[in-house]
């Protein structure tokens, strides 16, 4: 580094920030690192080093502003939800910023969809008939209007006698709940193994494994890809946001 | 918190199911959930059932099977171990058992449904640059909408209902084939994008060609040419070409779905 420009270049942790703010949308570390290498090939000289920074020095950057932030108290936070980072306000100041917008009124889940939820989120993919057996009632309307409401979603149709659904949760449920990934929820490894019946067993163990892989292609990130051509990146991107 | 309006509500609120009435007693009694004193929570779950009867609470179904439940349970108690032995497995469980690991197990899922909604109400608080919360209750964006075959089935019954009983004196050749109401179908689906099944039926007046129509719908489903569709639950069945949309007609699609739609509403 030399010259004047060395005390103007900005930290990565700042960048992050300023992208984030500037975001309207939660932002993936790819979107953040594609405009870092546009910047870096862009610009040239010293900036030729943002182009160079990878996916694990992004998130670092995160976690540091994540951190600032909070030491700070500056009512704002980093956040990581089903995939991506936003910039949020602390839930402390929630009520003043909900009369600001003026959204005080807000739908919340009765308990019967929560537990239908909960039973979908942590056995997903799952039958009608698994959530019935757990909650011992029928779950017919409930999960009708979960779908309505897009918090769950058919997977596909399974392969047992009449080929009846499999539901698991989507996006926006992530996105509801403000959970990064379904792993997250507590105790997921727990409920998601105990199965009573032991056929049910092998058709779990048969079936989560796709929905895993497919959980991981939307979301998982591969480690320090930095000499990878930005229309790879793009694609990747891309793929993200479909 | 829920308005509580009265016990009537209330009830209904808490015991949405039997399992969640079982687990309501085992609480209030304080008993050890592994160690269920059967006889005495299944008198209170009948007592609770009679209460439920009194306020004439719509009962289900799954409320009674879990009475016996607890009955046949209670009955298997009152056996010796020895005889039990006998009658059973050799390493046959606790008649408890099963139910336990359910109610154990739903206890699990309670737990978690409340930690979803710790999430929701601390979410209520959290708002991102967007400003907004995540939507809930747009359209559907996955399609549930296949009808079933006891919908179209139903929607066969219906046509030929309102077909005048035929004189069946005399004996006739066959007028209709299937094969021509597939040719059928599949050329007026070049015209309409999307016909109702009571259209697709309308109009006809022999037995023989509202079942030669049906039987090529359902070949045409089979062969994946057209999809039989519901927009809501007994909702009138549509039945759509399952070709990509270049396929079909020109752009005066709109016009001709509202026709259809009107024709519906007749």
């Amino acid at each position: 580094m030399s010259e004047s420009t060395v005390d103007v270049l900005p930290e990565l942790k700042q960048i992050v920030g300023a992208l984030l703010f500037a975001a309207k949308e939660p932002l993936t570390v790819k979107r953040m690192r594609k405009a870092m290498i546009e910047t870096g090939n862009g610009f040239g000289g010293p900036y030729e080093q943002y182009a160079k920074a990878t996916d694990k020095q992004i998130e670092g950057a995160l976690e540091e502003l994540q951190n600032d932030l909070e030491q700070a108290k500056l009512g704002l936070s980093v956040a990581l939800v089903a995939g991506a980072y936003r910039l949020q306000n602390d839930a402390a100041c929630g009520p003043f910023v909900r009369a600001l917008l003026e959204k005080n009124q807000t739908m919340r889940l009765s308990k019967p969809a929560l537990e239908t939820l909960a039973i979908v989120a942590y056995r997903q993919p799952c039958l009608r008939s698994e959530i019935e057996e757990v909650r011992g009632v029928s779950v017919d309307a409930v999960l009708r209007k979960l779908i309505d409401m897009q918090l769950v979603r058919v997977v596909r149709r399974s392969e047992l006698p009449g080929r009846p659904w499999l539901f698991g949760t989507t996006q926006k449920f992530l996105e509801h709940f403000g959970i990064n990934q379904i792993e997250d929820l507590p105790g997921s490894q727990e409920l998601k193994r105990a199965m009573p019946v032991a056929e049910k067993k092998k058709d779990t163990t048969e079936t989560f494994p796709d929905i895993e892989e497919d959980l991981k292609k939307d979301k998982a990130v591969p480690e320090d890809s930095a000499d990878e051509s930005m229309a790879a990146l793009d694609e990747e991107i891309q793929k993200e946001e479909t | 918190m829920e308005l509580i309006k009265d016990d009537y509500k209330v009830s209904l609120e808490v015991f949405e199911g039997p399992l969640d009435l079982l687990l309501y007693l085992i609480k209030k009694d304080e008993v050890d959930i592994y160690d269920i004193p059967i006889g005495r929570i299944t008198d209170q779950y009948m007592e609770y059932l009679n209460l439920m009867k009194v306020l004439d609470l719509n009962i289900a179904g799954d409320f009674i099977v879990m009475s016996a439940t607890l009955m046949l349970i209670k009955s298997r108690m009152l056996l010796p171990v020895e005889e039990r032995k006998d009658q059973e497995d050799e390493e046959e469980e606790d008649p408890r058992w099963d139910l336990v690991r359910q109610l154990v197990e739903y206890k699990k899922f309670k737990d978690a449904a409340d930690h979803l909604e710790d999430l929701e109400v601390h979410m209520e608080n959290v708002f991102g640059r967007e400003s907004e919360h995540v939507e809930l209750g747009a359209a559907p964006d996955i399609d549930m909408r296949d009808a079933s075959i006891f919908d179209l089935i139903a929607s066969l019954n219906e046509a030929l209902g309102r077909v005048q009983e035929e004189d069946l004196q005399e004996i006739f050749a066959e007028e209709y084939t299937v094969g021509q109401k597939v040719t059928y179908i599949v050329e007026n689906l070049k015209i309409a994008k999307r016909i109702t099944i009571t259209d697709l039926f309308g109009g006809m007046t022999s037995r023989q060609e509202i079942v030669c129509t049906f039987l090529a719908v359902l070949e045409l489903i089979k062969l994946n040419r057209i999809a039989a569709v519901q927009d809501d639950h007994f909702a009138s069945i549509v039945v759509e070409p399952r070709e990509p949309e270049e396929h079909i007609g020109g752009g005066v699609e709109g016009a001709e779905e509202h026709d259809v739609i009107e024709g519906e509403l007749i």
